[in-house]
């Protein structure tokens, strides 16, 4: 059993902060909940430096006076937020070593601190940046890594955010997923007034991009599995469902899919080539794939029932989805090439709306437990499934692409709100808009490179 | 609004309790509703809610009123059954339950004596449950509602379904009183 330490709070005024001023949707991340017993480390300010001048350097070519970010305070921000660190505030720091310094562990074991990090940002000249950074053990005073890696200044959030990824991998030996992003979708407004957006945001909420604004609703956005395109589906065109394909760099989107009934719930093939779809054109939904270069289709199912919320397993072979076919909702499992289709969910009387993780070894899924409908995660081997939220109405659940937390949308009062919990139920993360609401949660793949 | 509360109340006696309550959340659920139910469906709202188009509605009350008889487009009667316009269901059901069925055939008789009258079948759920689902069973109500009008002479070409889920609620509220409000069909007629 896991104790548990309620931090809230710890990291949002950060956020705030730092957010302040850019576009409305920006979401602001706070852990509601963490695990006793989270690593204590320091990370240290990084030390500024730029080449020196003479007075004759023209004033375009001089270093900006102070870094243009702090990345020490991201990187902090990144491992507390996975609720697994505990950073130690810089005012607390008896000592600011930077990555060339004679390090002195006592000043770090006083605090318990296990792990330090140092680090320079350098200014190189022409928009170039390198940043050198080291990991220590501060008990066993040995150096775990030391990296440099450079980039322009557009792209210093992000090294940052890869700074966290090679901590986060080297002292827990998964892959981060801080340099990812987020899809999801707002809705703000009254009545006829109602508005709604698609939003792409890093993985930390920063930098919201608007995708699309309707006013009619937009559901189920997917990334494609290169991260450079999106599926959803707009009931823009009066009411009726139909599924788009956007391009994320240039906006330019497709229809793909705009039959007669419903055209919804798209999921990428793993290949990128091909969306499965639910169409409701026979009469009733049932689940298709598109191949997205010949626009041919392929129907899976043949049911009377509802068939719908399809998703690819990650080796392409099978399609999970929701049927009502035994009556009550329930995931079932689908050769992709056609087949006979095999029920999944045997707990409980409502199953729904897969989401895989990349290792294809678990299930979310929504699960309704005492009139509740929460996130379970289901290990597909065993069969064993796990209640993970206290939630009343979650929805949309959807697994971060290293396994470690599943995002997803939860109800608190009135409004819709965003919310992340670890696979072992154990870290919650909680996060918001400062106005109306949030929803269909879609974590990125990581990026292609 | 409150032609279209007395609707809501006469068709479904169990919420008469809406009516008389006096918490703020049953209220606003009430009010929602109808303003969501003319928000959803564009040329035709005015129709939802009013009846009638720019200036018919006030004509149309008074002559309700006053005469016993109805005379014009019996659509815009407030005291024919054609005045109800949305059909309510069980959780997770698609069933059309008995009390609606005679609400349903006066629409179908409507429709098969105007065949130029154009009807939009508007499903929806309540937030319960994920909301792809809920489009599929929005639509799979508002397709238990178009069998039945076509089975009694409505033409298919006359009935155009789509579904909203759970994405356009009537009312906001979580109760089951707003649950059941939300669990709908919406006949939206396009004049």
């Amino acid at each position: 059993m896991y104790k548990i330490k309620l931090f809230t709070n710890t990291v949002s005024g950060f956020y705030l902060l730092l957010l302040a001023g850019t576009a409305q949707a920006v979401l602001n991340i706070e852990i509601t909940q963490g695990v006793e017993g989270a690593v204590p480390l320091a990370v240290v300010p990084f030390a500024w430096q730029v080449p020196p001048q003479n007075p004759q350097t023209p004033a375009e070519l001089l270093p900006p006076k102070k870094p243009p970010i702090d990345i020490a305070a991201i990187v902090r921000a990144d491992l507390a937020r996975t609720g697994r660190f505990d950073p130690l505030p810089p005012k607390d720091m008896l000592a600011r070593p930077n990555v060339d310094s004679t390090i002195n562990f006592s000043n770090w074991r006083i605090f318990q601190s296990e792990n330090l990090v140092v680090g320079t940002l350098q200014y190189l000249g022409a928009d170039r940046y390198k940043i050198r950074f080291r990991l220590f053990d501060v008990f066993k005073g040995k150096q775990l890594e030391g990296f440099s890696l450079s980039a322009s200044g557009n792209n210093l959030r992000r090294a940052a955010h890869q700074v966290s990824d090679i901590i986060y991998e080297k002292l827990t030996g998964e892959r981060g997923a801080f340099t990812t992003s987020v899809a999801y979708v707002t809705a703000a407004g009254v009545g006829k007034a109602r508005r709604y957006s698609l939003w792409i945001a890093d993985a930390d909420g920063y930098g919201p991009q608007s995708m699309m604004r309707s006013d009619e609703p937009i559901l189920s956005p997917a990334w494609s599995p290169d991260g450079t395109r999106i599926a959803y589906a707009s009931l823009e065109d009066n009411g009726h469902q139909v599924v788009f394909v956007q391009n994320i760099a240039s906006g330019r989107r497709d229809k793909v899919s705009s039959h007669k009934g419903i055209n919804g719930a798209p999921s990428w093939s793993p290949d990128g080539k091909s969306l499965a779809v639910t169409l409701s054109k026979d009469g009733n939904p049932e689940i298709y794939v598109i191949d997205l270069t010949g626009k041919k289709q392929r129907r899976l199912t043949r049911h009377w029932a509802i068939d719908t919320e399809p998703t690819w397993t990650p080796d392409g072979k099978t399609i999970i989805f929701t049927s009502d076919r035994g009556g009550r909702p329930q995931l079932y499992q689908v050769p992709s090439k056609g087949g006979k289709a095999r029920r999944l969910t045997f707990e409980g009387r409502y199953n729904a709306r897969a989401s895989v993780s990349r290792d294809g070894k678990k299930v979310a899924m929504i699960h309704r437990m005492d009139g509740k409908y929460r996130v379970a995660v289901m290990d597909l081997k065993s069969g064993n499934l796990r209640v993970l939220t206290d939630g009343s109405l979650d929805e949309s659940p959807s697994f971060a692409p290293n396994g470690s937390m599943i995002i997803y949308a939860a109800s608190v009062g009135r409004r819709g709100i965003l919310k992340a919990v670890s696979v072992d139920g154990n870290i919650h993360q909680r996060l918001t808009v400062p106005e109306g609401d949030v929803r269909e949660p879609a974590w990125s793949p990581f990026a292609a490179e | 609004m409150k032609f279209w509360t007395k609707t809501v109340l006469a068709m479904l006696p169990a919420l008469l309790l809406l009516g008389c309550g006096t918490s703020g959340e049953v209220e606003e659920g009430t009010d929602s509703g109808v303003s969501s139910s003319s928000s959803t469906s564009g040329s035709g709202s005015s129709a939802t809610t009013s009846g009638v188009g720019a200036g018919g509605a006030a004509s149309g009350e008074n002559m309700g009123e006053k005469e016993p008889a109805f005379s014009g487009d019996p659509l815009d009667d407030p005291n024919s059954l054609l005045a109800k316009r949305v059909v309510y269901f069980d959780y997770d059901q698609s069933d059309i339950k008995s009390d609606f069925r005679a609400i349903i055939q006066a629409h179908a008789e409507y429709l098969a004596n105007n065949s130029n009258v154009m009807v939009t079948l508007e499903g929806h759920a309540d937030e319960r449950g994920t909301r792809e689902y809920n489009i599929a069973l929005g639509e799979r109500r508002a397709n238990a509602v178009q069998r039945m009008l076509a089975l009694q002479g409505a033409s298919a070409s006359q009935i155009r379904v789509i579904s909203y889920g759970e994405e356009r609620p009537a009312a906001l509220g979580h109760d089951e009183e707003s649950l059941a409000l939300n669990r709908r069909v919406e006949f939206i007629y396009n004049r």
